[in-house]
């Protein structure tokens, strides 16, 4: 007489558990992928960056040391980029919180729609309209500038062209609102009723409601928001290309002059060889440090008031 | 201070939707009301009609009167925000703003319109208010800690002191307990006896049990099928309503018949 165990019930199901490995597989994978690909560029950047970090002044082509040549483009870069975020995001908030929670459903929609579009539009087109239509345009309003605040170093030697690191920086505003925009207001409308309702039964106007509940709910997601726009307006290459007039750094906002790393990379990359092109890869070195300098900051941010973020 | 309340021929519409239909009832001062009926038979409409909460949700309406010891609350000129700073309400899921301290919480209606504190009054009104939740003695040692840290329970009655603390003439409750466990329950209905002292309480409840134990008067509200408008049914004494009720629809639903 032979006896046939029969499976236990309970260990039935290997199916179930081989979905199960797939599943976790192919998420682990898309997760190290990225991993993979941060890597690569990373040692792309610092092998290729090295001879140019090594090397003496007079090696290198510009005849002064690579922190003495990239410094003035970190500043600028960075001084663009500022400007471009401290114009962006009062605007694109305001304008998520009225998407979300003031205007009309009838109205909110098509305003939704047209910021999206103005993710759509490329930058080289940005940079046209910058550098013909807003250029021109800017110039009375600099002259007028300079006339009444000149006194503050800021807005000394207006350009005739208005090819200014300030327009540059309105055009990455214009940019960087409609992501901004875009993710605020999805944070927005996340917010839950109850803590809105909670706000307006103690007697809160409308704009009490959203400094109550909504703010503070969203204030993690708008960080992450506004780090996406600065990390888009630090990474435009095309736009402010075009727009820049460049030149050695300067202060004054409404002078031609500066530049940016993208647009230093792009303007010289065809071009160059031997250590030049190392000297650029570096400073595409110092642009990716700068990023992630940026985000961790950001991290740190929110993290600040974890217990107090409502997670728990 | 406690206010009455006088509904006059009310009736609410979502819309075209006419959601509640002729309410009239008379809702004294320092008395605890309980709302009672099946789903969707209107009470929680109702009660939002009575701080003009129902607004929030566009198309919503109301046509008769609301009167507030005799000011009509849907009068012209009346603003809602001052209409819900002096009728607050405590919902059904505690939701103390995830982001502020207990202390803060307490203090958030207090501060709206601009209101400066000094840390003393600041300090007292938190007590005295937490005091009045019976919360004080659970949470004195840790009023900087977040709100959302402490038992559902806990959070409910700090949505019931952050109430309070704006000493609003009327609370409304819409099922304060329905997320509680009994023993946070039973803490919730002992305040509830102890608020209607100072305040006009107007409760709704699912559970029959508790609007008889905690309210003064009932008032039954019922539908006739889906589609048809909520109407007050019968309103009386709570003993009166539990025991020999007038209408046959509200002795089938407090005899468990139906609901």
């Amino acid at each position: 007489m032979t006896t046939v165990t029969a499976p236990s019930p309970l260990t039935a199901g290997e199916k179930g558990r081989a979905g199960d490995k797939f599943f976790s597989g192919l998420t682990f994978a898309a997760g190290g992928l990225i991993l993979v690909v941060l890597l690569f560029v990373t040692v792309f950047l610092v092998v290729n960056a090295y001879p140019a970090l090594i090397a003496g002044a007079d090696e290198l082509p510009s005849q002064t040391s690579f922190f003495e040549y990239v410094w003035p483009l970190v500043l600028g870069t960075l001084l663009a980029a500022g400007l471009a975020l401290l114009m962006a995001t009062p605007v694109a908030i305001g304008v998520a919180l009225f998407i979300s929670h003031v205007a009309p459903r009838k109205l909110a929609k098509p305003v939704g729609y047209v910021i999206d579009l103005l993710a759509a539009i490329p930058s080289v087109v940005y940079g046209a309209w910058g550098m013909l239509f807003l250029a021109p345009l800017l110039v009375p309003i600099y002259d007028w500038l300079h006339r009444y605040l000149g006194w503050i170093p800021l807005f000394n030697d207006p350009s005739a062209t208005g090819r200014t690191i300030l327009t540059a920086a309105i055009v990455l505003a214009v940019m960087i609102l409609p992501i901004i925009t875009a993710l605020s207001r999805e944070i927005f409308v996340q917010t839950p009723k109850l803590h809105e309702e909670a706000a307006l039964a103690l007697g809160a106007t409308r704009w009490e409601m959203i400094k109550m509940s909504v703010l503070p709910f969203a204030r993690p997601g708008v960080v992450s928001a506004i780090m996406l726009g600065l990390g888009r307006a630090l990474g435009e290459t095309m736009a402010v290309a075009l727009v820049l007039s460049s030149g050695a750094l300067t202060w004054g906002l409404l002078a031609e002059g500066n530049n940016t790393i993208p647009a230093e990379i792009a303007a010289n990359f065809p071009e160059a060889s031997g250590l030049r092109y190392n000297e650029l890869i570096a400073a595409g070195l110092a642009l990716f440090l700068i990023t992630l300098v940026v985000n961790l900051a950001a991290r740190w941010i929110v993290n600040r008031h974890k217990e107090f973020s409502g997670a728990n | 201070m406690a206010k009455r309340i006088d509904a006059n021929d009310l009736n609410v519409y979502y819309g075209k939707f006419l959601a509640v239909e002729g309410v009239n009832i008379n809702i004294e001062p320092r008395s605890v009301t309980a709302f009672i009926g099946p789903s969707g038979c209107g009470k929680t409409t109702f009660l939002r009609t009575l701080n003009r909460m129902h607004e929030v949700l566009p198309g919503a309406h109301v046509k008769g009167k609301v009167l507030l010891d005799g000011d009509d609350i849907y009068g012209p000129g009346v603003d809602p925000v001052t209409v819900r700073s002096q009728v607050g309400m405590v919902f059904q899921r505690p939701n103390p703003f995830p982001t502020m301290s207990i202390k803060e919480n307490v203090l958030a209606g207090f501060k709206l319109n601009g209101k400066r504190l000094s840390k003393s009054d600041a300090d007292a009104i938190v007590e005295k208010s937490l005091r009045g939740a019976n919360l004080w003695n659970e949470v004195k040692d840790r009023l900087d800690k977040p709100g959302s840290g402490l038992s559902g329970g806990q959070q409910q009655r700090l949505c019931i002191a952050r109430t309070i603390a704006v000493e609003p003439s009327v609370i409304l409750m819409d099922e304060p307990c329905s997320a509680l466990d009994p023993i946070s329950t039973l803490a919730v209905e002992d305040l509830i006896n102890e608020l209607k002292n100072e305040y006009t309480v107007v409760i709704v409840t699912h559970n029959m049990q508790q609007a008889a134990r905690v309210s003064d008067k009932t008032a039954f509200f019922n539908i006739a099928g889906t589609g048809k408008p909520g109407k007050l049914i019968e309103y009386a004494e709570t003993s009166t309503i539990f025991n020999n009720p007038v209408e046959q629809a509200t002795e089938d639903y407090v005899s468990g018949r139906f609901g």
